[in-house]
């Protein structure tokens, strides 16, 4: 387990140049190029804005700015997950090729969506100002959240991406179960709607808190539940410290197999 | 010399592909709800025992058929695979060209490639960067290095990977069959950069097919067959062993050839055989059992050029006829005809051939050109109508060391006799 996380600080220059392509190959070819990166999320807030906020007409104060700050680490997640998941299977050669510690891909993938989320937030920011929303001190708080979300879908990623290359169609699966609990994770409806008997059942899914987290900070303005914060933070270096046992364990199998 | 590598009683083994039947979710929940673990966990050896040590510096060569565990030993030593068994060091960098390109993505351009790949090889940011020149004009595609690699031929992917492996720094090189990478120019390139390596006092895996490469490259070599060493040692020495075993093989494989299929009983009578595409004829005379066999009188049917070589066969007389006449021909595997004589034209006269009998023509001297070759067989009257005409059924192959061009090797002699230009105007 050890081993593996210093791989993880020792591959860092691999890292980053397979981050780099990653980027770099997503956007080549397409004739928006980087744009996409922020029309994915655009699209996906006016058609949830249009219905919720329109046809269904949900009563949340400025229903886009929520939206929005809920779907961008939900995006975050979900596409780190589906990328990161097949990680592994497609860049088959290269673990055949090198010895390379096979957890470095998903690594690629959860970080190189987290750079696209990063590039999205200061548009939520840009729309917050011209909305007239106050930017408090609550946005200090983010660089935790964002944290405690990487560690969480880098273990979730590497577990995914090493489990695919046994069980080829987990990834199909995940997409199915990524739908699902988008629905279960209070992206498009804020945690106060969810009646209270529920309300616990909100706290088993740590997606739920870290979007609540973020929808705290950015459109509430007020510091998240540092208590639900931690267990989920605790939660998420098991499921990293898990993934990275798994590593060590599975490695040598996956270049035969792959 | 110390050790660069060391292998003390490696083995691998390796699970047959589909003996795994749960490769979904699906089939894995199937499985363990119908309580059927029908679990094949069929292994077979890789490798078997395989003691191997180089030391620094050395040049080593591996041979051995497809499927012999030669890249398994290279990826074991370049740490891809674990043994299951046995020990294994490595001393030093190492650099594995076992498969060239690693991270090349068809996207980028050639110079991105470079840039990526020799990060995963281990170099850093800044060597590359530093070599990326030296590596652009070793690849030659220094007109298309900003083009997207997806338009590049295969070989030129190839170049592109070739040239960033060999200007890494190892201390040890894995190279796997990639010495015969692009056209001729770049081939020499290549074998320039090995002297080179070999030079610098680097330690070189050498794999391959190509025994010739071993002889010219290697200060050893080792022989791998079905996972296990075969021969160890100086490269001629292996090599021979090699050949040795590859020809016998070969030869095994030719003989299936000449094995009669069991002949339909009405075929015995004369008139009604239908002719196929390898033998047709009238059979007044049936030849049967065709055999090669050397000067030792064992049935083979790969030859070193130049070698005696007798074709025997057996004849059967199924109605007495008196114009016969016995031949044989030799073609190459492209159908040209190379030679062919008969009994009428060496004028030799037949004796009496009784019911049955034997026919042997001894070849002195095997002079052909290492290649395919078939004997063709007949017997027929004098005007040609043939009794029983056997052709392009018999295969041989014939190998020789040398690099002569042509069909047949026509014995010479050379002489040259220089003279003074002013000796001959004075």
């Amino acid at each position: 387990m050890t081993r593996a996380f210093r791989e993880l600080l020792a591959y860092r220059e691999i890292l980053l140049i397979l981050i780099w392509r990653d980027l770099k190959t997503r956007y080549r070819g397409s004739v928006l190029g980087f744009l996409w990166t922020f029309l994915n999320p655009l699209l996906l807030m006016v058609t949830y804005s249009l219905v919720f906020s329109v046809y269904m007409r949900v009563e949340i104060r400025a229903y886009p700015i929520f939206l929005f700050a809920g779907l961008l680490p939900w995006i975050w997640f979900s596409s780190a997950m589906l990328s990161g998941a097949g990680s592994i299977v497609e860049s088959g050669n290269l673990i055949k090729r090198v010895p390379f510690p096979p957890h470095i891909l998903p690594a690629v993938s959860v970080t190189a969506t987290l750079i696209n989320f990063l590039l999205a937030l200061p548009l939520l920011v840009a729309f917050m100002v011209a909305w007239g929303f106050p930017l408090g001190w609550s946005l200090v708080t983010l660089p935790l959240t964002i944290a405690v979300q990487y560690v969480f879908t880098l273990g979730l990623a590497i577990v995914m991406s090493m489990l695919t290359v046994r069980y080829r169609d987990l990834q199909q699966l995940l997409a199915n179960v990524l739908t699902l609990w988008f629905f279960l994770t209070p992206v498009l409806y804020p945690t106060t709607m969810v009646p209270t008997r529920f309300q616990g059942f909100l706290l088993l899914n740590p997606m739920a808190v870290l979007v609540a987290s973020f929808q705290d900070a950015l459109y509430g303005a007020h510091a998240p539940s540092l208590r639900h914060l931690a267990v989920v933070a605790v939660f998420a270096i098991a499921v990293f410290g898990l993934a990275l046992a798994l590593s060590d364990r599975l490695r040598w199998g996956l270049a035969e197999q792959v | 010399m110390p050790a660069a590598i060391e292998l003390h009683a490696i083995s691998k083994r390796f699970r047959f592909h589909g003996g795994r039947p749960p490769t979904t979710v699906k089939s894995a929940v199937l499985e363990l709800v119908g309580g059927r673990r029908h679990r094949l966990k069929e292994r077979f050896a890789a490798l078997r025992d395989i003691d191997l040590t180089v030391e620094e510096g050395r040049t080593l060569g591996i041979v051995g058929a497809n499927g012999s565990g030669k890249s398994t030993l290279l990826k074991l030593i370049a740490g891809i695979y674990r043994p299951d068994s046995g020990t294994l060091r490595v001393r030093g960098r190492v650099a594995p060209l076992i498969e060239l390109g690693a991270g090349f993505h068809p996207e980028l351009t050639g110079r991105e490639n470079i840039v990526i790949n020799g990060i995963i090889l281990g170099m850093s940011q800044r060597e590359v960067r530093r070599r990326l020149d030296e590596i652009v004009e070793f690849s030659g595609l220094a007109e298309f290095i900003d083009a997207p690699a997806r338009t590049y031929s295969s070989g030129m992917y190839m170049r592109l990977g070739f040239a960033v492996a060999v200007h890494l720094d190892p201390d040890v090189l894995l190279m796997d069959e990639v010495l015969a990478v692009g056209d001729e120019a770049f081939a020499r390139k290549c074998a320039d950069r090995l002297a080179e390596f070999r030079r610098l006092g680097k330690t070189i895996l050498l794999v391959t097919h190509d025994p010739a490469a071993v002889e010219r490259w290697c200060d050893e070599a080792v022989w791998l067959d079905r996972g296990v060493m075969k021969a160890a040692g100086a490269p001629r020495k292996v090599i021979d062993l090699y050949r040795q075993a590859v020809a016998e093989q070969e030869s095994g494989m030719l003989a299936r050839s000449y094995e009669e299929p069991a002949p339909p009983e009405v075929g015995t009578t004369v008139g009604t055989t239908v002719p196929t595409l390898d033998r047709w004829g009238t059979r007044e005379i049936e030849i049967e059992r065709v055999r090669l066999d050397d000067a030792h009188g064992h049935e083979r049917y790969v030859y070193a050029s130049g070698e005696p070589v007798t074709i025997r066969f057996r004849y059967r007389v199924h109605h007495a006829v008196d114009s016969r006449v016995f031949g044989f021909a030799i073609l190459r595997n492209d159908g040209l005809w190379v030679y062919g004589t008969n009994t009428n034209l060496a004028k030799i006269s037949l004796p009496d051939l009784r019911n049955a009998g034997e026919v042997e023509v001894t070849i002195d001297s095997l002079d052909l050109i290492a290649g395919s070759y078939f004997v063709d067989v007949a017997v027929h009257a004098q005007d040609g109508t043939p009794y029983d005409y056997h052709s392009r059924r018999y295969p041989f192959s014939v190998r020789d060391e040398g690099t002569e061009q042509g069909v047949t090797k026509i014995r010479h002699r050379w002489r040259i006799i220089p003279r003074d230009a002013r000796d001959r105007t004075s």
